[in-house]
């Protein structure tokens, strides 16, 4: 079988599964005593191994299996998670985590993980363990699926709980067609079926040997699920090549009566009347039952831990993966039918024809739907970034034996994908100069009163066009006289300067290159070391850095992105018979200035602009435009732009209008040009290139 | 093996020139160019393919040949060189011949003022025909370029 078609979406699930590990063993960490998130870890990194080993990528999938042994011992009560497990449990999604990255880059996820699983051994080892518990029994013989496979105590009191808690419990019985070639395939599809919906509790044969293609062509198991039975039969069914479901809900009794007595009541019970009373029955029960799970844990650490909702089945998710570059295909079309939209609207505003502009007013009105919903399209959560932070808080706070929490809120703001892709490293470099910088080690927090662990607030939310992202740490705040020393002594600025400078414009002297205040620049991050390669990279985005900070009390960076960066308003200008677009975002104002007005300062035209000096650029000079000249104008139409504080006034011939522009690439050919970014399409077909305001101020 | 292809034959100047077929995605009568500043000066600027903004490169110009008056014979070839699309300006495009590897021998050092190295070869059509084959991987590299153009000023 062609594996290849498969590796795309193996390496995507397998990415899922890793940030699912890597999040709930952090909230296990917080909360080592909840067993319904050792079930949560044990089922990823199950299904993972799963497709590893389907997949054929052994290393991986054997390292799993040594992991999923100790996880095992965990749930089953069998070992007590502590400080050490979890650090060779990290260390493993680490080596997984690299050997996805080996196979997305085309190789085999090899590793040497020798240290790793000799770890696991030995945590596997060093508690007195039963050894026959870490395998799922595998004497049971295979065949004689008909009666109930047993329960051992702790599984038993699993699917009671279960019942006690309002959910399903069903014993399912599959059949695979004698015909199919890849009989583990198909059962690895019901497996990965069932998982999305519920939870496996045991298998008959077991999974291993399943996965091993050691069964016949049946298999049973315990089921806990918040599906109807017949829905349930009916997903099964759906995959193919299979030939049989039996699907039998359990009540608690049937389980208390223990397993054989159970499969004779199972028989019984397998008509419907029957199963509608011990489902009512079972509800009853459920409410006269406390939900028997505790929440342990400590009260202030109230970390990333999303409340303890692992118990309930996650939502099987009803998306599907689409390839970028068929969304830019798509988007492209899409611009293309926007520029006849507009084509025909002038036209049938010309001809008058009324069932002719009835139909195009309907058309303009479906088409800017469509817009709308192809736009959201490319429109991705923050989540898929930030899911990856609070493993790195953690294990940079464990380096620097400082205390962090780290609170994420508005992780589900949507921003375009583009974007998504780009803020990655600006985040984790602010992020990480929270932890360095502005969290204090816990003996000066406990000095000066704070709590020992500091707070670190990640925050995502909408604010018009735009996006911001904020990060906030509660700890020493930036001090504006040591800063304005240290940048006077780098020579960033002149004592002078530095005194008429806000508050705001000194704390922006923390992105000038080459700048730090930290007294020993750490490996880590020191606090302006690379910062302004995270303001570089945002501003490149069109977005906007700023930061607040109460000496003492804490540090805020609040980024500003905007929403999508292929569609943008833009002011539409003239130069000759060129037609450029400058985006909106850019533009702090549009005016008018006399000639007399342009002053020459050190060699370069400045005007004045509300009090202050502003450069002057020609842009029909910048470009060398054949057929117009400021020179030639008394009067000339300037837009002021702004890149972060600094300011320029571009002088235009005249002004078209304020339009939705569809940005696009000038291709690959040209290089980089000075002082534009891109190009847009415009109503009449005509291409206007689109004016990059970082790039006309220096 | 020697292999059969077809090959988009198209005229700059008096000469004739071919590309493979597979590298040509259309061939476009003028378009309206939107002037792109600051690039290379044969660098014409963009045009509208269908919503697709492509650069259109004077193919003359980039051989260093006297510029010639746009007329309706006048075409743009778009091909697509690994990843990169790009048109060229031609003086006119209309015909396809049929060749065989074997029918290109190594160019002479100069035809018809183009340097070799952007040449693939030149193949006969017939007794009197020449036809010269690009090399389109040369005629799009950059790096040679931008020395060029710093040398010129």
């Amino acid at each position: 079988m062609d594996m290849n078609q498969y590796l795309s979406m193996f390496i995507d699930e397998s990415n899922d599964h890793l940030q699912s590990l890597n999040e709930k063993m952090l909230e296990l960490e917080q909360s080592p005593e909840d067993l319904s998130i050792v079930q949560v870890i044990f089922r990823s990194a199950h299904t993972l191994k799963g497709m590893a080993a389907t997949m054929g990528f052994e290393d991986l999938a054997s390292l799993t299996h040594k992991m999923e042994n100790v996880l095992d011992l965990v749930r089953n009560e069998k070992l007590q998670m502590k400080e050490s497990i979890f650090d060779v449990l990290f260390q493993s999604l680490d080596a997984l985590e690299s050997m996805v990255q080996d196979i997305m880059a085309g190789g085999e996820g090899k590793l040497d993980v020798s240290h790793i699983v000799s770890s696991l051994q030995a945590i596997e080892k060093g508690e007195e363990s039963d050894p026959s518990s870490i395998e799922v029994s595998k004497d049971s013989n295979t065949g004689s699926a008909t009666s109930m496979p047993a329960l051992d105590e702790f599984q038993n009191s699993v699917l009671i709980q279960s019942i006690q808690a309002g959910q399903g419990v069903m014993f399912i019985r599959v059949i695979i067609s004698r015909t199919s070639q890849l009989k583990s395939v198909r059962a690895y599809m019901v497996f990965d079926l069932l998982e999305r919906s519920g939870d496996v509790v045991k298998t008959e044969p077991s999974v291993e040997q399943i996965e091993q293609d050691q069964f016949e062509y049946e298999f049973s198991l315990y089921y806990i699920t918040q599906m109807q039975s017949e829905e349930l039969k009916k997903a099964i069914l759906n995959i193919s090549e299979i030939e049989e479901v039996h699907v039998i809900p359990l009540t608690e009794e049937m389980l208390g009566l223990g397993a054989n007595e159970a499969a004779a009541a199972a028989e019984v019970i397998e008509k419907p009347e029957v199963i509608a009373e011990a489902i009512s029955e079972a509800d009853t029960n459920s409410k006269n039952t406390e939900t028997p799970k505790a929440v342990p844990g400590d009260e202030k650490e109230k970390t990333v831990r999303a409340a303890a909702k692992t118990n309930t089945a996650p939502a099987a998710s009803k998306t599907i993966r689409v390839d970028i570059e068929r969304l830019d295909v798509l988007m492209n079309l899409f611009s293309e039918l926007l520029i006849d939209r507009s084509r025909l609207e002038q036209l049938s505003n010309e001809l008058e024809h009324t069932d002719l502009i009835e139909t195009v007013a309907h058309m303009s009105r479906v088409s800017s739907d469509l817009q709308n919903i192809v736009l959201k399209l490319r429109m991705v959560p923050v989540d898929t970034v930030f899911n990856r932070f609070p493993r790195m808080i953690r294990d940079l706070a464990k380096s620097l034996n400082k205390k962090v929490d780290l609170v994420i809120t508005g992780a589900d703001t949507e921003l375009d994908r583009t974007v998504i892709d780009e803020i990655g490293d600006p985040l984790v470099h602010l992020l990480r100069n929270a932890v360095d910088h502005g969290v204090e080690s816990i003996s000066t927090r406990v000095e000066s009163g704070k709590s020992e662990t500091g707070t670190i607030q990640l925050r995502a939310f909408h604010s018009g066009n735009h996006v911001f992202i904020e990060i906030e740490d509660d700890g020493a705040g930036i001090y504006r006289d040591k800063l304005v020393k240290v940048a006077i002594s780098r020579g960033v600025v002149t004592e002078a300067e530095s005194a008429a400078m806000t508050d705001q414009q000194v704390f922006q002297l923390l992105f000038a290159p080459g700048f730090s205040t930290a007294e020993t620049i750490s490996d880590i991050s020191g606090r302006g070391v690379g910062l302004d390669v995270v303001k570089a990279k945002i501003t490149s985005l069109g977005g906007n850095v700023t930061i607040h900070s109460v000496p003492g009390k804490g540090t805020n960076f609040s980024v500003q992105l905007p929403l999508t960066l292929s569609i943008i308003s833009a002011m539409l200008i003239k130069l000759g018979s060129e037609k450029y677009a400058i985006p909106l975002s850019s533009i702090v104002e549009t005016g008018i200035v006399k000639k007399e007005k342009i002053r020459m300062v050190h060699g370069t035209k400045m005007i004045s602009f509300r009090e202050a000096l502003v450069p002057f650029v020609s842009l029909a000079e910048f470009f060398d435009v054949e057929d117009y000249s400021d020179e030639a104008e008394d009067e000339i139409e300037i837009v002021v732009i702004r890149k972060g504080e600094q300011l320029a006034a571009l002088a235009i011939d005249d002004f078209i209008g304020q339009n939705e522009i569809v940005i696009k690439t000038l291709g690959k050919y040209l290089p980089n040009i000075q002082g534009i970014s891109g190009a847009t399409i415009l109503g009449d077909g005509q291409v206007a290139l689109i004016i990059d305001p970082n790039g006309l101020i220096k | 093996m020697a292999e059969d292809m077809k090959v988009i034959v198209f005229k700059l100047g008096t000469e004739e020139y071919g590309i493979e077929v597979e590298r040509v995605q259309t061939i476009e009568r003028m378009l309206p160019i939107t002037r792109v500043p600051k690039t290379y000066s044969f660098v014409k600027g963009v045009v509208n393919l269908r919503g697709v903004v492509i650069p259109v490169i004077d193919l003359g110009g980039r051989f260093s040949l006297p510029e010639a008056e746009y007329t309706d014979q006048t075409r743009i070839i778009i091909v697509t060189v690994s990843d990169m699309q790009v048109g060229f300006i031609v003086d006119s495009a209309n015909d396809v011949v049929d060749l065989n590897e074997d029918d290109i021998e190594t160019p002479p050092e100069i035809v018809g003022g183009v340097k070799a190295k952007y040449l693939r070869g030149v193949a006969k059509l017939g007794d009197e025909r020449l036809l010269i084959m690009l090399n389109l991987h040369e005629v799009l590299n950059k790096s040679e370029i931008i020395s060029l153009e710093s040398m010129e000023g």
